[in-house]
């Protein structure tokens, strides 16, 4: 309500707001504040808010003790199959909005009901399945069973509908392939949708967890998570380390998410999500 | 519901009857194709297998050798229903429902009605530190958490220390262990929620509070008596996700405690898990995972049916 001069009641909502924010942000501070300690300072009693020393241990440690650059390979290799995912969780969008065709409706409803099963219960059948087709401990068994999300293909459905269909027939007439007329119109015309579903699919595959950990059996598979997982079941305590890990799984996605937060909030908005 | 309303505007949605009927080719089903057949094998397939799962002794050495698989009929859900720690699991998780549910849609509406109230720059900025829990991986913010927690020298028992209070055992104390899992969770959650407020608040039109302005309405009265009853269905959207997420409440209790001090924090899912891929009785957990959807689709139907005949 910007057209209201600033009242006292805004400056105090202000003021909350803004120490809850700081409350929620002051783990990241910690994180980062202490991966920069050297050891024995990130242990020391009384606690030290700025480090006194600055110490890049904790992160050299990482790359070169442990496995984190393989780690952090696998994980890109993860996020990059999402992103095929999302192409043809795409294309299954476009068919749905803008094509009729026998059992349309039937199949719809199905991908719709998909999103009511929790994960529990397709978790062991899901690690059975793969382990059938000899996909466990593949890096492709650990996108596979996300790959497809019925609430992003939702999404895809609502906005491609709102695509012209005048456009399209023209492009047919002008003897357009049906492949071609995806990727010069649709895509282009879907850059709105595909930027949010982008992020999206960045942050789930950066971040999954619980396929990683169930898949992977070996180290050379496993992604970030699974190895920051592995720092916290140490016997041994290393906070800078543990915080450097945790640093570099979290500072490249706020980076990406601060960028792009504007359009992530409009999509929700778009999505019709009210 | 997401499931109702998506397949009303679905319908809705239908272009209107074409001049003439489209090519009757492959292609829509080659677009369709990729994408639906990952979801029935990802999605249908795996209730199916579950359910077949579930009558059988399948275990570690039935994966090696399917001569060692072995029908077992309901054997499965006569041992899950004597085994006292399905029911520790099954309070805990009714504990954390109680305790987050409630905590995240009352803190997360009056977040995004706060941060709504103003369109400066500042506000907009104030947004991005609520939502960074929200994208933050579950197993950085056990660290990070757990590092806070820490008996011997966490931040949160020097800062008891401060105020000359004895230390607290954060994550060792049975009773304590389960608030501060919950308070991750809590905190982790509210940010898509405010997200979602957030965009439902703004398709409020502004001419409904510069009506209710001048008839003398302040701004308390404003919020409850404009803004909450026009955002009845994001909150019940919220309520009902946030309920069924928490039902399935798995990741903090995983990292920060792994379920301990003695089960005190094993939740329904963290049991399945354990169940199935720790000590790898799979038909064992398949049973008490069927159990859990049944209780996750009965609350979930009971909550449509409670919303349908108190409004509309």
């Amino acid at each position: 309500m910007s057209s209201r001069r600033p009242s006292l009641g805004l400056a105090v909502v202000g003021v909350l707001l803004t120490a809850g924010a700081l409350a929620t942000a002051f783990p990241f501070v910690w994180m980062i504040t202490t991966s920069l300690k050297p050891e024995q300072e990130s242990v020391a009693y009384p606690p030290t808010l700025l480090p006194t020393t600055i110490s890049l241990d904790g992160y050299i440690a990482l790359f070169r003790d442990l496995d984190f650059g393989t780690y952090l390979m696998n994980t890109i290799v993860v996020v990059l199959i999402g992103f095929v995912g999302m192409l043809l969780v795409a294309m299954a969008g476009y068919a749905f909005a803008k094509f009729r065709f026998r059992g349309r409706d039937r199949m719809f409803l199905l991908v719709l009901a998909t999103m009511m099963i929790p994960i529990q219960v397709t978790m062991i059948p899901t690690y059975l399945i793969l382990n059938s087709l000899k996909l466990t401990n593949t890096l492709l068994g650990i996108a596979l069973p996300t790959l497809v999300s019925a609430f992003n293909l939702f999404l895809f459905r609502q906005f491609m509908s709102t695509i012209p269909d005048d456009l399209l027939e023209a492009a047919r007439l002008d003897g357009a392939s049906e492949w071609r007329i995806l990727r010069t119109i649709v895509l282009p015309l879907s850059r709105p949708i595909l930027a949010v579903q982008g992020v999206l699919t960045f942050i789930a595959g950066w971040n999954s967890f619980l396929w990683p950990l169930i898949v992977a059996n070996d180290q050379n598979k496993y992604t970030l998570s699974v190895g920051v997982a592995l720092l916290n079941k140490q016997l041994t305590i290393d906070p800078p380390l543990q915080m450097a890990a945790a640093s570099v799984m979290v500072i490249p996605l706020v980076l990406v998410f601060v960028v792009v937060q504007r359009h992530i909030v409009a999509g929700f908005t778009m999505s019709g999500l009210k | 519901m997401t499931t109702r309303s998506a397949v009303a505007a679905y319908r809705e949605g239908e272009p209107p009857a074409r001049r003439r009927r489209r090519r009757a080719n492959v292609t829509p089903y080659l677009f369709v194709g990729p994408a639906f057949l990952a979801l029935m094998v990802f999605g249908v397939l795996p209730i199916v297998v579950a359910a077949v799962v579930s009558l059988t002794n399948l275990d570690i050495s039935g994966l090696a050798n399917r001569a060692n698989i072995h029908f077992v009929g309901l054997d499965n859900y006569a041992r899950l229903f004597a085994d006292g720690a399905f029911w520790v699991a099954l309070g805990n998780t009714i504990t954390f429902v109680a305790i987050g549910v409630p905590s995240i849609i009352v803190v997360s509406l009056a977040a995004a009605i706060g941060l709504n109230q103003s369109d400066s720059r500042f506000f907009h900025a104030l947004r991005t530190f609520y939502f960074l829990p929200a994208i933050t991986a579950i197993v950085a913010i056990s660290l990070i958490w757990g590092y806070l927690y820490n008996s011997q020298f966490g931040l949160l028992n020097y800062l008891l220390s401060l105020g000359g209070l004895p230390p607290v055992g954060w994550l060792t104390d049975p009773f304590i262990a389960k608030l501060s899992v919950a308070f991750v969770g809590i905190w982790r959650a509210t940010g898509l929620d405010i997200v979602i407020f957030l965009a439902a608040l703004q398709s409020i039109p502004r001419d409904y509070y510069e009506a209710a302005a001048i008839d003398g309405a302040g701004d308390i009265r404003r919020i409850f008596s404009i803004t909450i009853p026009l955002l009845r269905f994001a909150i019940f959207f919220v309520t009902i996700t946030t309920l069924i997420n928490w039902m399935q409440f798995f990741d903090e209790p995983y990292v920060l405690t792994a379920g301990g001090p003695i089960h005190a924090t094993t939740s329904i899912s963290l049991y399945i898990f354990q169940e199935g891929f720790q000590f790898n009785q799979f038909g064992f957990a398949s049973a008490a995972s069927l159990v859990l959807f049944v209780i996750i689709v009965s609350v979930t139907a009971a909550q449509l049916r409670l919303r349908r005949s108190s409004d509309v």
